[in-house]
C-alpha cells in the first residue's frame, strides 16, 4: 500500500515539477489527438450533414456500416493503417509509419465515424423541428443541414469533445502505427502501458492522472455546454 | 361553390385537381382554386380538415398529384408557420438569413438594411441583438412575420399565425397583417378563429375532410347556409370563438 502511496506522491511531484518527459508525452498526445479530431471534424460534420438529407440506393446499408464503425476496435484501425503504410503496403512510399502523422491517420479513422454518426443524428433531430421552414425560405437540403450544424453548434462542440476523448484515451492504434518510440511517438496511453510493464509506477501513475484529468476536464466542459444553449422560452412554450 | 374572381387580377397560384397524400391518408383531395394578387384569404375548417396541407401545397413545399401553376412572373412567396422555427442566432441575423436564403445576390449591407426595416415594421428593432429564442411567444411570431415580410413576397402564407398567442399579442399580429394587406400583399392564412377571418379576409375557403368544400366571399360565407357541414362548423365555432 505504501508503494502505491509513494508512487502517487512521486506522480504529483512529476506533474507539479513539470517533468520534461511527462510534458513532452502529454504535448504529443494533445497534438496527435487534436489534429485527428480537427480532420475528423471537417470530414465527419460534412458527411453527417449529407447523410442526414441524402437519399440514395443503399443508404440503410451505409448507415448500418457507420453504426458498426462506431465500435471499431482501435487495434483494428491500427492494423489497417499499419498494413496500408508498411513498406509493402499501398501507401508505403509515404514513409510515415512509426511517425506522428501515421498516428494521426489511425486516430482520424477511429473518430470520423463517431463525428459522422453523432452529427447526422443532431442534424436529423434539428431538421425534424425546422427543416420544412428552412426549405420554405429557400434552403436546399444540404444547405439546410449545414445551417442546422450552426444552429446546434453547442451539440457539435459536445460531439467533438466526445471524439477527442475517444482519440486521446485509445492505445491500440497509436501503439501499432507509432511504435511507442521515446521522444518521437510516445503518447500518454502507450507510455502508461510501457512504464507499467517496466514497473515504473510513478511515471505511469502521473500520466494516468493527467489522462484522467483530461477526461474529467472534457466531462466538465461537456456538462457546461448545455448552459450555453439558448434552449428557452421558445422550446418550453 | 366558388367565389367570383375579378377577371382583371392575375392568378398568382392555381391548383387544378391537386391531391396530397401522406401514405394512405389523403390530406388534400382534388383541390382546384386560384389565388389572385391582392387577395386576403382565410382557410377555415375543423382540425385535420387539411388547412395546413392546403397552405403547404399552395406554397409548393409538399409533393402532390394534379397541377399547381404559378404566374409567369414567378411570384415570390413566404410562409409563416404556426410555431416559427427560429435559429439560435440573434433576432437580426434570423431575418438576414431569411433574406440570404431568398436572394443570394443581395449585398450584405442591403440585407442588413432590409432586415432592420422589417424589424422596425414589427416593432422589434430594439431587440435586434437579442437571441431570437429568448423572445416571448408573441415577439417570436412577430419576428417570423418580419422574416416573411422582409423578402417582400407577393404571397404570404400564414398557418394559424395567432394560435397560442394571448389576446394582446393576437391583436398586434392581426394589426400587422392588416397593414401588410393594406400594402397590397396577398395573404393566405389558415385559422380557427372565425372572427379573425371576418376581420382580415375578403374570401373564405372552407375545408372539410381534405376537400375544398366552400370558396366564397367572406360576406357570403357568413350569411349563406351553403353547406350543412359548414353550417355545423360555424355554429360550433361561433359559440365560443367568434369574438
Amino acid at each position: 500500500m505504501s508503494a502505491v502511496a509513494d508512487s502517487i506522491a512521486t506522480a504529483f511531484r512529476l506533474i507539479i515539477g513539470g517533468d520534461p518527459a511527462l510534458l513532452r508525452t502529454v504535448a504529443l498526445s494533445f497534438a496527435v489527438s487534436g489534429t485527428a479530431c480537427l480532420i475528423a471534424a471537417v470530414f465527419g460534420l460534412l458527411a453527417g450533414a449529407w447523410l442526414a438529407v441524402a437519399v440514395f440506393p443503399g443508404r440503410r446499408v451505409v448507415l448500418l456500416g457507420l453504426d458498426t464503425l462506431l465500435a471499431l476496435p482501435s487495434v483494428v484501425a491500427g492494423l489497417v493503417v499499419y498494413l496500408a503504410l508498411s513498406r509493402s503496403g499501398p501507401l508505403g512510399s509515404w514513409g510515415i509509419l512509426f511517425t506522428p502523422p501515421a498516428m494521426v491517420i489511425a486516430q482520424t479513422i477511429l473518430v470520423v465515424p463517431v463525428v459522422t454518426a453523432l452529427a447526422r443524428q443532431v442534424v436529423v433531430d434539428a431538421l425534424r423541428d425546422g427543416g420544412d421552414q428552412l426549405r420554405s425560405m429557400g434552403a436546399r437540403p444540404l444547405l439546410g443541414a449545414a445551417l442546422m450544424l450552426v444552429h446546434e453548434r453547442w451539440a457539435v462542440v459536445t460531439l467533438l469533445l466526445i471524439a477527442f476523448g475517444r482519440a486521446v484515451s485509445e492505445v491500440g492504434a497509436v501503439m501499432i502505427v507509432g511504435g511507442n518510440i521515446d521522444g518521437v511517438t510516445r503518447v500518454m496511453t502507450t507510455a502508461i502501458a510501457l512504464e507499467t510493464s517496466k514497473g515504473d509506477l510513478p511515471l505511469a501513475l502521473a500520466l494516468g492522472i493527467v489522462l484522467l484529468a483530461v477526461v474529467a476536464l472534457l466531462n466538465v466542459v461537456i456538462a457546461l455546454v448545455p448552459s450555453g444553449r439558448s434552449r428557452a422560452p421558445a422550446e418550453v412554450r | 361553390m366558388t367565389a367570383t374572381s375579378p377577371q382583371d387580377r392575375t392568378a398568382l397560384v392555381t391548383l387544378r385537381d391537386a391531391t396530397v397524400s401522406f401514405g394512405t391518408v389523403r390530406a388534400v383531395r382534388g383541390a382546384s382554386l386560384a389565388i389572385h394578387a391582392g387577395e386576403s384569404i382565410a382557410v377555415v375548417g375543423a382540425n385535420g380538415s387539411g388547412k395546413t396541407t392546403l397552405l403547404r401545397l399552395l406554397h409548393g413545399v409538399v409533393d402532390h398529384s394534379g397541377m399547381r401553376l404559378l404566374a409567369a412572373s414567378a411570384p415570390r412567396q413566404a410562409m409563416v408557420f404556426q410555431r416559427p422555427f427560429l435559429l439560435r442566432l440573434s433576432v437580426l441575423n434570423n431575418v438576414r438569413l431569411a433574406l440570404w436564403l431568398g436572394d443570394r445576390r443581395l449585398r450584405a449591407e442591403a440585407r442588413t438594411d432590409r432586415a432592420m426595416d422589417a424589424l422596425r415594421r414589427v416593432g422589434l428593432a430594439g431587440l435586434r441583438d437579442r437571441p431570437a429564442r429568448s423572445l416571448s411567444g408573441g415577439e417570436q411570431q412577430r419576428l417570423a412575420l418580419a422574416r416573411g415580410w422582409a423578402v417582400r413576397p407577393d404571397i404570404l402564407f400564414l398557418d394559424e399565425p395567432t394560435a397560442n398567442l394571448d389576446p394582446s399579442a393576437k391583436k398586434e399580429v392581426e394589426s400587422l397583417l392588416a397593414g401588410f394587406a393594406a400594402d397590397g400583399m396577398t395573404l393566405v392564412m389558415s385559422t380557427h378563429n372565425l372572427g379573425q377571418a371576418k376581420r382580415l379576409a375578403g374570401r373564405v375557403i372552407y375545408m372539410d375532410e381534405g376537400r375544398v368544400d366552400l370558396d366564397l366571399l367572406t360576406a357570403d360565407f357568413f350569411s349563406v347556409q351553403a353547406s350543412k357541414r359548414a353550417d355545423l362548423f360555424l355554429k360550433g365555432d361561433l359559440s365560443w370563438s367568434s369574438e
